[in-house]
């Protein structure tokens, strides 16, 4: 499953990073704790948060992470765009909150 | 050159955790004992009580850095000084329209009142004022530095409301006037384990919210006198001006 076929399913709007829309996925990881990311999430996997500052793309690209989903319509900063698009590390928004958007993606991710 | 004692995080009674004795008076005539030049007024995203508590630091021989503990969205807590009333003015409203309305239960979070010289209740804020503002950090430092203040996030060695426990490390190109170490931090060892921070100029304050914690730790600024512009000139290391902590 790549982050392009989820982007319908999911109604997810893409900020920026689109260079990394083909990135595999193999799991997801919730946290809005950037040290507990460091620690914990795996390669590939999807991350919602909802934390908004250029950190986190800095934490994506170190854990080689899928992508970044924001929740509750919740926009990047000026800073993440920038090193989102460098670092070709999709930032994408839901209007969900993170009980909705893990629900169905855990249901998406199982069935494979 | 002379050494001016500093100690530049001090809550008021408005601060919801500010101890009720923690008036301007009182904040004074601590300071004034514990031999400090120079406070920091920083209650929790609020500015009121600094007017009153600069005038009457001055009757002592004290001066005034006015300014506020800041909330980020990210729930780091930062410092913001300012070096005159507009300024300060222009930031309260920052604050007041950034703040969620959400309101204080004095019950559960305290009283978060302003008090003059007389020790009278002479505003009470109704929001709670220990909310995160609806403004990310790098937003929140760029207002700040658009108003020509200085922004310093705070006891950066914490496991609660730091920029490292809320952000996991230093971010690159942190705009910060300097970065602020807790008591803890004579401890803790934090220097040691974070080389990063050496790219810093650092200070250590006690974040006081008890009057006998007043002055615990302090920070050293050599300048020729007290004033704003020398404290950042001293933060910057300017002409033979410099920054110890202590």
């Amino acid at each position: 499953m790549k982050i392009a076929d989820i982007i319908e399913t999911l109604d997810l709007k893409l900020i920026s990073g689109a260079g990394g829309l083909q990135n595999e996925i193999t799991g997801c990881y919730v946290s809005d704790l950037l040290s507990d990311v460091i620690g914990n999430a795996r390669e590939g996997e999807l991350w919602i948060t909802l934390q908004t500052h250029q950190n986190i793309i800095a934490v994506a690209s170190l854990k080689d992470l899928a992508a970044i989903i924001l929740v509750r319509g919740l926009t990047a900063e000026e800073g993440t765009i920038e090193k989102s698009n460098l670092e070709n590390i999709p930032v994408l928004t839901t209007t969900l909150d993170t009980f909705s958007v893990a629900g169905i993606l855990y249901q998406l991710i199982k069935k494979k | 050159m002379r050494t001016f004692r500093a100690d530049l995080h001090i809550h008021t009674v408005l601060s919801p955790c500010g101890d009720l004795a923690m008036s301007p008076g009182r904040i004074v005539e601590e300071a004034s004992r514990k031999g400090l030049d120079i406070i920091g007024i920083t209650d929790h995203n609020s500015t009121r009580q600094c007017g009153i508590t600069a005038r009457m630091a001055s009757a002592k021989g004290i001066y005034v850095m006015q300014g506020a503990e800041v909330t980020t969205k990210e729930e780091v807590h930062c410092l913001a000084f300012f070096e005159n009333s507009d300024t300060l003015d222009s930031f309260q409203v920052y604050l007041d329209s950034n703040l969620p309305e959400i309101m204080n239960d004095t019950s559960k979070f305290g009283y978060q009142v302003v008090v003059d010289e007389d020790e009278n209740i002479v505003y009470e804020e109704d929001k709670l004022l220990i909310n995160a503002l609806d403004k990310g950090m790098d937003e929140i430092e760029s207002f700040v530095h658009s108003l020509n203040g200085l922004f310093i996030p705070a006891h950066i060695d914490k496991s609660k409301n730091s920029i490292y426990s809320q952000l996991g490390f230093l971010p690159a190109g942190l705009n910060a006037d300097a970065l602020e170490l807790s008591p803890a931090s004579l401890h803790n060892k934090f220097e040691e384990k974070h080389y990063e921070i050496n790219n810093y100029q650092t200070i250590r304050s006690s974040d006081a919210h008890f009057p006998e914690e007043i002055g615990r730790v302090h920070t050293e600024f050599y300048i020729p006198q007290v004033s704003f512009r020398e404290i950042r000139a001293a933060l910057k290391g300017v002409d033979g001006r410099k920054t110890e902590i202590r």
